[in-house]
């Protein structure tokens, strides 16, 4: 049998920590099409994705997911909608120190929620750093119903990424079993 | 906790819904070169708002307001010279000149006049000081945020941002389930009422706009008042989410789908 792929994305606004979020449970050496930052205003960090990251997690001899990151800068956004094809669900990464990114953060959220209804959840990244804003308060300022999962992050920490993707898919799980429920009734 | 940053990038609109949705209570201070502008909310409303150092006495307000005649200012300016607010408030109460409702009326007015000033503030330093009370011998007001909301939201009038917020218009609307979202009162506008009557999860916003005749920048002013007014939210059209995406899996058997997620958990608690 051929081995089958699923794919989840991660998205969110540039610097959030998509990168290193996907290195930290990659079985591969994420691939990552980095590239040095020239622009001025951008200079906040040396290198940043242009087209996307690609980490692998080998399931079993059948069954491989791959993890997607999206390029945070703008004037990538068209790669946006070819990534998200067929995606399992997605994951909003938001830089937690960063309010000025929250607008934008809920811009990518909106857009990709608008590509395809797959689950998806929100990482609050950078929960590690004094700066940081309070989950709560980011949920409010995301705009996002208390149903919806916004999860504190710290990407560097494996056990933290587990952590999200695992909540990921178990809102895959349930939505899997609303929707059986829901054609049950209907049967 | 931290709540601070650039109103360049944190709009004080986005700051006033966040109070008040989160219902927070404590003094949130901006700052620019100038001036620093100083508001205090209890439970997410506004208890105090000022700008600068400029008190104005009770007296002068209620001059100004029309509720006491010229000689009469002159007369309590003497009296109340060495009170503080509250207790010039309390002296005025129980000396008939004024009620305890104008008093707050008049204060809930000017405090308006400085979050109106405020909207206009494109840039500024602020942080949120939790718990802070409002300075001693200051009367509190009891105000609700929401009109003032509405009220700035209208101003945004950028497109580009409009369509950054508001990026698809094939999504839905649907009403928020806050209890205290007590529509009736909202000063909105016969444009937003319209889109009102409208919203319904089966409802995408551009049937919307064709139904009560908007343009795309229209709605989505409208949309984007009623958003941050916190009555309604962006919903995938149909309500609850619809079947998932076929290309979701790489099998279509539902149980084959469920056994592969499954196997996900499994292989990632193992990471
Ligand atoms: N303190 C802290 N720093 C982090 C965390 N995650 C990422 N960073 C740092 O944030 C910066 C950005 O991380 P990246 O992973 O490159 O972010 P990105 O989202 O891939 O960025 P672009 O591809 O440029 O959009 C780096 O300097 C990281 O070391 C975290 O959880 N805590
Ligand atoms: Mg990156």
């Amino acid at each position: 049998m051929q081995t089958q792929t699923v794919k989840i994305v991660v998205t969110g606004p540039f610097n959030s920590g998509k990168t290193e979020f996907i290195r930290s449970v990659s079985e591969i050496d994420v691939v990552s099409t980095e590239k040095k930052i020239t622009a001025e205003a951008e200079k906040i960090k040396e290198s940043t994705t242009v087209a996307m990251d690609f980490g692998r997690i080998t399931v079993d001899d059948d069954l491989v997911l791959f993890l997607f990151g999206t390029p945070g800068q703008k004037r990538f956004d068209f790669m946006w909608e070819i990534l998200s094809e067929g995606m399992l669900g997605f994951i909003v990464m938001v830089d937690s120190t960063r309010p000025e990114t929250f607008k934008e953060a809920r811009s990518i959220l909106e857009t990709f929620r608008a590509y395809a209804p797959t689950p998806y959840l929100v990482a609050a990244n950078k929960q590690d750093s004094i700066d940081a804003w309070d989950v709560e308060d980011m949920r409010v300022a995301l705009r996002l119903d208390p149903s919806i999962k916004i999860l504190p992050c710290v990407a560097k920490k494996k056990s933290a990424v587990k952590t999200v993707l695992l909540e990921l898919l178990y809102g895959i799980l349930e939505e899997m079993d609303a929707a059986q429920s829901r054609s049950d009734e209907g049967a | 906790m931290t709540l601070k940053g650039n109103l360049k990038e944190f709009s004080f609109i986005q700051l006033l819904n966040l109070i008040n949705l989160a219902k927070k209570s404590g003094a949130l201070y901006i700052e620019r070169p100038d001036v620093t502008c100083r508001m205090i909310f209890r439970e997410g409303k506004l208890a105090f708002a000022e700008l600068g150092n400029e008190q104005l006495p009770l007296i002068t307000i209620l001059y100004e307001a029309g509720l006491i005649s010229t000689a009469q200012k002159e007369l309590l300016s003497i009296r109340t010279a060495a009170m503080n607010e509250k207790a010039a408030g309390i002296f005025l109460i129980s000396a008939n000149y004024v009620d305890q409702t104008q008093v707050s009326t008049l204060l809930m007015t000017r405090f308006s006049e400085v979050v109106r000033k405020i909207f206009a503030w494109e840039d500024g330093f602020f942080r949120f000081e939790a718990g802070e009370l409002i300075p001693d011998g200051r009367i509190p007001v009891h105000m609700d945020l929401e009109n003032l909301i509405v009220e700035g939201a209208r101003r945004l009038q950028e497109i580009e941002e409009l369509k950054s917020e508001i990026p698809s218009l094939n999504m839905a609307l649907k009403f928020t389930d806050r209890p205290d979202a007590e529509m009736r009162n909202f000063n909105l506008s016969v444009e937003e009422w319209r889109v009102i009557n409208y919203i319904d999860p089966k409802n995408t916003i551009q049937q919307i706009a064709a139904a009560v005749k908007m343009d795309e920048i229209q709605i989505r002013r409208v949309v984007y008042t009623l958003l941050q007014a916190g009555l309604i939210e962006i919903v995938r059209p149909g309500g609850m989410p619809l079947r998932l995406p076929e290309k979701m899996f790489p099998t279509q058997n539902p149980d084959e789908q469920k056994s592969l997620v499954n196997r996900l958990i499994h292989r990632i608690r193992s990471i």
